[in-house]
Parts: C-alpha cells; sequence; structure tokens
C-alpha cells in the first residue's frame, strides 16, 4: 500500500488571475511568481511502440542458444508504467548458471582468448553496428520494461551503447600499447550483475571491455529489467559471435549469488547496491576472483556564488531528475553558497513546475515511471522520514497518471548534514538541499559522505575549479556541468562507492592479468 | 532633456541594490537551448502554436528600396495573412523604417496591427543622440506606435555601459506614448555574457521589449542568445514585478523553429508571456513558413509556395 505524506506538500503552481498589462501592474515580491499553467499545452507525442517485438516469453542465453530454465521457473517483468505484464522471463537456478559458467569457460579455451584481438575487434564493431541499426526499437523495449523516458532511452542511453562498443572494439587490438612494455591476457569468464537504471547501458559496460580483453561472460540483468538484454543476446547471435563467448542468465539475488559462487568464475563485476557490494566482497573473499563494485552515491552538486546560476540550475536538474533520479552518481545533495541560496531556490522551484511526468512514450516526458513498486515504497520512506526530521518538501501539483508507479520532481529545503535524506542514497527523483558559507566549508560537506562516486562544481572561476576538484574524493567530478557520461572516460568510485574503474583505458585493466 | 547616469560598477550590482549580473556558461545555455527544439508540437498543439506565432509576428520589411507599393503589400499580408476560412490572426505589427511610417499607419487604418518603425540610427546606431532623438520624436509623431531602437555597439564594447543606460534611458523618454524595443545586436556583442549585460542595461533604462538583432548582421536571432535573453527577463521580473517583453529577428524563417522558439518561452517564463503584448517574432520570410504549415494541418496535404501570397 502506499503510504501518505505526513505533511502536505508546498503546492508552487499559481495561475495569475489578473488581465494583464505588463507595464501597469505593479506586483510584490509575493506576487512575482511565473505561472507554468494550461495556455499551450503540449498534444499527447507518442513514440509508436507497434512494431516492436516482445516475446511472450524469454529464455536463458546459454552457449548462443535460448534455452528454457531446468526449473521451468518464469518470472514476470512489468511494464512500471502501465502496470502490465509485458512477458515471462526465465529464472535460472545454480544448475543453470554453472552450464553458462561452463559454456563460457569452453568458449575462452576453444576460441575466444585464442583469437586475434583485430579479429574480436570486428565482432565488437559488428555488435555496435547492429545496435545503432536496431536503436529505436531497443530505446522503446528500455522505455517500456524500465519506465524510462523515450527522450534519455534514445537520446542517451542508446547511443552511448553503441559508442561504448565502438570504443573498446577500438582498444581490442591495440592492448600492447595500453600497457607498454607488458603483456596483458585475459583473465578467463567474467561474471557481471547489472542493475536495472540503465539496463543495456549496463551491459555495454560490463561485455564490451571484457570481450575486448578477451574474456568470454556470463551476464546477470535486474530482475525488473532483462527484456532488452534478451534482444542484445539476438544481436550478438546475428553478428556470429561464436557460441558461448557471452551467456545471459535471468533471475533475482539467487541467480546473481550462484554466480558469485561459482568456482570456475575468475572475475566479478557488479554495480548495484552498496549492501549488496558488501555481501558480494564477502562472498569473494578468500578465493581466487578478481572483483570490480560500481556502488550507490550521494554527490554533492555544489552551486558557488559566482557560478553561472541558470545553467547551474539545469545542471541540478540533470544532476538529479535524470532517469527519474534512478542513477548512482546522481547529484542528490544540492550545495548553495548562502548568498545566491533564495535566488537557486526559487528558479528551481519555477524549473521543476516546468517538468512533465507521466508517459515514458511521450517524446515530451521529461520524467517517466519509477522503476518498481518496491522502489517507489523506498523513495516514499525516505520522504517521509524527511518531513518527520522538519526538513520542507517542495513539489509541483502534476497530474500523475491512475496506473503505474510515479513520483513527482521534488527536493528539500531546511536540510542538514544530519537527516537521513542528506545521508542515505534515495535513489529517486528527491533531492536534499543544503548550504555552506565558505569553499572550505563546501569541501569539508561535500566529502562528509561514506559515499564517493561523483560530485559537481559550478563556477565561472577556473581556478577555482581546479582547487576543489582536486580536494574531493570522488571519482567522477564535474565542472559546469553534470551526468555527463563518455565511454573514454573512466567511472567510478572512492570509499563506499566502490572500487575499480569502467570506461577509457582504466576500464581495460579489471579485465586482464599484465606480465 | 533628463538622463540617468549609472556607473558600471551599479550596473554590476556592486554598490547597487540589485543582486550582480550572474556569468552565463556557454555550454550548459546552448545545451539548454537545443532541448526546446526537440520538443514534439503535434496536431492540435502545433495548429495552436503556429496562430499564436502568426499574431506575434512583426511583418517586417527594412530595404534601402523600400515604397509605399512594398509597404501595401506588407501591410495587407499583416492585417489578413491567409484565407479567411483558415481563421488565422492578423500579425502583431508591421515594422518599417521612420519614413514610411505615415504610410503604413494609413494603409493600416484601424486594423489591430501595430505600426513598429525602427530608429536611432538604424542598423548601427553610430550618430549623434541628438540626432538619434529626434529622429524617435518624428517617427513617434507620425504614428509610430513602436520604436525599435539599436544599442551603440561601440560603446558597450568599449565599456562604456554607462552611456549606452543613459542613451536608452533618453530614447525611451523621447518615444512618448510609444513603447520601447531595444536592439542589442547581439551578433555584434558575440557573447552571451555580453548579452545578459546589454539585456539588464536595457530593461534597467526603460526598455518595454529586449530584442536581439537589426537582421542586419550575421548570426542574428540564434536560439541561445534569445534564451539568455528570456532568462535576463525572468530575473528582471523576480526582482522588480515588471514583465519585460521579448523580440528575437532575424534567422528564424522556418515553422519548426518558432515552435521552439514557443515552447522555450512557455518553459522559461511561462504562460503570461505567450501574448504578441511580450513576445515578438522579428521576421519577413517567416510568415509563409507558417501558414504553409497551418494549411498542411488544417488540409492534410502541402501546397507549393505559389498559394500563399507573397508580402
Amino acid at each position: 500500500m502506499p503510504r501518505k505524506h505526513s505533511a502536505r506538500p508546498e503546492v508552487i503552481i499559481l495561475r495569475n488571475e489578473k488581465p494583464l498589462n505588463h507595464r501597469a501592474v505593479s506586483l510584490s515580491p509575493d506576487e512575482r511568481r511565473l505561472s507554468f499553467g494550461e495556455k499551450w499545452n503540449y498534444a499527447p507525442a507518442p513514440e509508436a511502440s507497434d512494431y516492436v517485438r516482445i516475446k511472450p516469453r524469454y529464455q536463458l542465453f546459454i552457449g548462443g542458444k535460448f534455452v528454457a530454465p531446468r526449473s521451468g521457473k518464469y518470472f514476470d517483468s512489468i511494464n512500471p508504467a502501465t502496470e502490465e505484464k509485458l512477458a515471462e522471463i526465465a529464472e535460472a537456478d545454480a544448475h543453470d548458471v554453472d552450464s553458462a559458467v561452463k559454456s563460457a569457460r569452453r568458449a575462452s579455451k576453444n576460441v575466444w582468448s585464442k583469437m586475434a584481438g583485430r579479429e574480436r575487434g570486428k565482432f565488437l564493431y559488428r555488435i555496435a553496428r547492429l545496435i545503432q541499426e536496431k536503436s529505436r526499437e531497443l530505446a522503446v523495449l528500455e522505455t517500456m520494461d524500465g519506465g524510462k523516458t523515450i527522450r534519455e532511452s534514445r537520446d542517451i542511453d542508446l547511443p552511448l551503447v553503441a559508442a561504448h562498443f565502438f570504443y573498446y572494439a577500438g582498444w581490442a587490438d591495440k592492448l600492447e600499447y595500453a600497457f607498454p612494455g607488458r603483456t596483458a591476457r585475459p583473465l578467463g569468464v567474467a561474471g557481471q550483475i547489472i542493475p536495472w537504471n540503465f539496463p543495456l547501458l549496463m551491459a555495454a559496460w560490463k561485455l564490451a571491455p571484457a570481450l575486448a580483453c578477451g574474456n568470454t561472460c556470463v551476464l546477470k540483468p535486474a530482475e525488473t529489467t532483462s527484456i532488452t538484454a534478451m534482444h542484445l543476446a539476438e544481436i550478438f547471435q546475428e553478428a556470429g559471435l561464436p557460441d558461448g563467448v557471452v551467456n545471459i542468465v535471468t533471475g533475482a539475488g539467487e541467480t546473481g549469488k550462484a554466480l558469485v559462487e561459482h568456482p570456475d568464475v575468475n572475475k566479478i563485476a557488479f554495480t548495484g547496491s552498496t549492501s549488496v557490494g558488501k555481501l558480494l566482497t564477502q562472498a569473494v573473499a578468500g578465493t581466487q576472483k578478481k572483483l570490480t563494485l560500481e556502488l550507490g552515491g550521494k554527490a554533492a552538486n555544489i552551486i558557488f556564488e559566482d557560478a553561472p546560476i541558470d545553467q547551474a540550475v539545469e545542471g541540478i536538474v540533470s544532476g538529479i531528475y535524470f532517469n527519474q533520479g534512478h542513477v548512482c552518481c546522481a547529484g542528490s545533495r544540492l550545495l548553495v553558497q548562502e548568498g545566491v541560496f533564495p535566488a537557486v531556490i526559487r528558479k528551481l522551484r519555477d524549473r521543476i513546475a516546468t517538468m512533465r511526468v507521466g508517459d515514458p512514450l511521450d517524446k515530451n516526458t521529461d520524467i517517466g515511471a519509477i522503476n518498481s513498486l518496491a522502489q517507489l515504497d523506498k523513495i516514499r520512506e525516505l520522504v517521509d522520514s524527511g518531513l518527520q526530521q522538519g526538513a520542507k518538501l517542495v513539489q509541483p501539483r502534476v497530474r500523475l497518471p491512475g496506473k503505474g508507479y510515479w513520483y513527482p520532481p521534488s527536493f528539500f529545503t531546511g536540510v542538514t548534514a544530519s537527516h537521513r535524506i542528506a545521508r542515505e542514497e534515495i535513489f529517486g527523483p528527491v533531492l536534499s538541499v543544503m548550504t555552506f558559507r565558505t569553499p572550505e566549508e563546501a569541501i569539508e560537506r561535500a566529502n562528509n559522505t561514506p559515499y564517493g562516486l561523483s560530485a559537481g562544481v559550478w563556477t565561472d572561476k577556473g581556478s577555482k575549479i581546479f582547487k576543489i576538484v582536486s580536494k574531493l574524493r570522488a571519482g567522477v567530478v564535474w565542472a559546469n556541468t553534470y551526468n555527463k557520461f563518455d565511454p573514454t572516460s573512466p567511472f567510478g568510485g572512492y570509499k563506499e562507492s566502490g572500487f575499480g574503474r569502467e570506461g577509457g583505458r582504466h576500464g581495460l585493466l579489471p579485465y586482464v592479468t599484465l606480465s | 532633456m533628463k538622463t540617468l547616469a549609472v556607473s558600471e560598477r551599479a550596473i554590476r550590482g556592486i554598490r547597487g541594490a540589485r543582486p550582480p549580473i550572474p556569468a552565463v556558461d556557454q555550454i550548459m545555455a546552448e545545451e539548454r537551448a537545443a532541448a526546446f527544439g526537440k520538443r514534439s508540437i503535434k496536431t492540435s498543439a502545433k495548429l495552436a502554436g503556429l496562430k499564436l506565432a502568426i499574431s506575434m509576428m512583426d511583418l517586417t520589411t527594412l530595404e534601402g528600396k523600400d515604397t509605399p507599393g512594398k509597404i501595401a503589400f506588407v501591410c495587407r499580408k499583416a492585417m489578413q495573412p491567409m484565407d479567411a476560412r483558415y481563421d488565422v490572426p492578423p500579425c502583431a505589427a508591421v515594422c518599417v523604417y521612420p519614413n514610411l511610417v505615415r504610410v503604413a499607419k494609413k494603409f493600416l487604418g484601424n486594423s489591430s496591427v501595430k505600426v513598429a518603425s525602427v530608429a536611432t540610427a538604424f542598423p548601427t546606431g553610430l550618430m549623434p543622440l541628438r540626432l538619434k532623438l529626434q529622429e524617435v520624436r518624428s517617427a513617434s509623431r507620425d504614428g509610430a506606435d513602436e520604436i525599435d531602437m539599436v544599442i551603440d555597439r561601440g560603446k558597450f564594447l568599449a565599456g562604456h555601459h554607462d552611456i549606452v543606460f543613459d542613451e536608452i534611458a533618453a530614447t525611451k523618454e523621447a518615444c512618448g506614448q510609444a513603447h520601447l524595443k531595444v536592439i542589442l545586436e547581439t551578433g555584434e556583442l558575440q557573447t552571451y555574457d555580453n548579452v545578459r549585460i546589454a539585456s539588464e542595461i536595457a530593461m534597467r533604462a526603460g526598455a518595454d521589449f529586449i530584442k536581439t538583432s537589426t537582421g542586419k548582421v550575421t548570426p542574428a536571432a540564434t536560439m541561445p542568445v534569445t534564451l539568455v535573453m528570456l532568462e535576463a527577463i525572468r530575473d528582471h521580473f523576480y526582482e522588480t514585478g515588471v514583465r519585460i517583453g521579448m523580440k528575437p529577428a532575424g534567422g528564424i524563417r522556418t515553422a519548426k523553429q518558432a515552435l521552439a522558439h514557443l515552447a522555450m518561452v512557455k518553459e522559461t517564463l511561462g504562460d503570461d508571456w505567450l501574448t504578441a503584448d511580450l513576445f515578438r517574432f522579428g521576421a519577413s520570410t517567416l510568415a509563409n513558413d507558417v501558414l504553409m504549415q497551418i494549411a498542411k494541418t488544417v488540409d492534410g496535404n502541402y501546397q507549393s509556395g505559389d498559394y500563399f501570397s507573397l508580402p
């Protein structure tokens, strides 16, 4: 049952009823509100989805073939925007995982590790091109299965997915230049467990570098977003990728556990929550398995008084409302220098009133569906804690669809570092706003978190950017922008945000042994 | 003549009561502006938006070869852009040189279409202030409802912001009843920071509208430049409660561009600015592309340019 908020959020949309005569009206400061109402509304602009092929049932992808799970068990994949069942997904048990690992081992021994890098690169290029060709269909599927907006899956996710394969295809025959004077050899079989927030993109981040380095893979998608991974499997078939080089086992935590505990896996790569990351670390301890973790975050987005304020507000928006806030590197803690706090808050309040929440397939939607009911409950629970601890919630009045899982763009003011909403990852479109007085304090507050995945700095002063960035303990720091991704740039965390880097030349290292 | 002196430092807010003018980040401003071009405006929203765009149009002719004959074409087009069955509103204004204000006024009669006159040594503004003010008074006396002045970009770029301010304030006074649009000629100011500062100067000095360009310099109105000016208008409204109008001019040639601009206005300043009182398109060729799209939306098929009367 969805819980009710204990306090009524402040509603910020006002309709201006007065006739307008722009020179004559003199408004008191309180009346100076912009009105984002119904005057010229965009008509629905849905992306066509009728041509998209969704199978009633998706099997496991093992040894280059789609095979039924031994247990015969399937679970439902739900469209979070409609709560309708999209398809049934096979549930892999330890036996299925074992046959996937065996198939990966065979492919590793017999084919992939022996193949010249140049030849491996050709397969990766082919996969990248096929992804580009099918990108519209994949984008629609990604949106239907995960709830993210078509605008983002079409313009951000899919282009980046292809870009990652293209980028690592380029490295496949150049590994000796990546590590000059040393010989890079593949590890063998990589077990890769990915999250639900960027299903295809995370698959690409994991698979492309592993394959480029000559490893074979067993990939486990998140249980709420398995469909596009299975379409990716079809692309691997179409590209003629040798059987068993990539195997995909679907399922929930138990499937992941079986993969992590399998004795014949050489490497585990995981992206997901910090709590699961800790369990994985324990499971892998004492074995020969290599491990990389990309976990949670509670990033500080720091706005200085000399920042380009209007653009910084856009950066706040792309920092926290991108992908419904389901982003591990989201700028979820906003640190604003006190002098510009009122201006920033006012602009942010008006800005979120323009955001369109609803049908993720509508090309004008800015905030889509929350990925699952469980996640929605988690967001609500944390928002309730913020209200109970006395923070002030600001939310625009938005009409939400009757069915599906939704949360409007929101932010809290009156937050201190001791609030739960300032310390715990909400993983939703909810921002915690705090203030600071001096650059030193900004650095101290930004680093005052168990996490360290990312951060943002907004100032017009170049020298200040370099000074601040060198003191922030975060894997990625964006200056005067936020949530920008590129396959050439390494990504990863400090502290409880994990270890190891994905992307760039650094992203090769976790998948090779050097001699 | 009353002039309002203000130092550059006060303009920048260091001593003044106003907050300082924020810097503009080029990359993020351009990215934000581009996002409005991705809004998908379809069916009923498209038709309503296109008609709104026509109602906001300043149909412009600013050529050395302009004659009363040509002004007649423009005025007639502005009063009734298209066959009545399409239910298209008249344009907001015609925009002409001062010498042709009387002629335009005569052709327009008591229609709702206003006459805007460029003035102040358009397009450069490089004449003594005394003469520029004389020109403004003359155009206003001839019946111009709106005066489109140019700022002295040379003075601005040399750092004499106070002189630019004083000239605008003086021009505003010379306008009398006429509304004042201040052309920044952003293609010559070149940086978004300059555009932002010039917008502030113009609004604080008494502009009713701020306008991007003369149309004589490339680039003219671009989406990011207009966005930066809309953001300046927003700050001015927050600060004073006064709503300043915006007019991008030059370079907007297609219906698609016009709709993207409307989306930008809607999502930056809100519903109140979606009116010809506060937003205008300065254009000479835009109208027929918009009308062509209206005909397509209503009739379901495209017609060639020959089916749309030239202004």
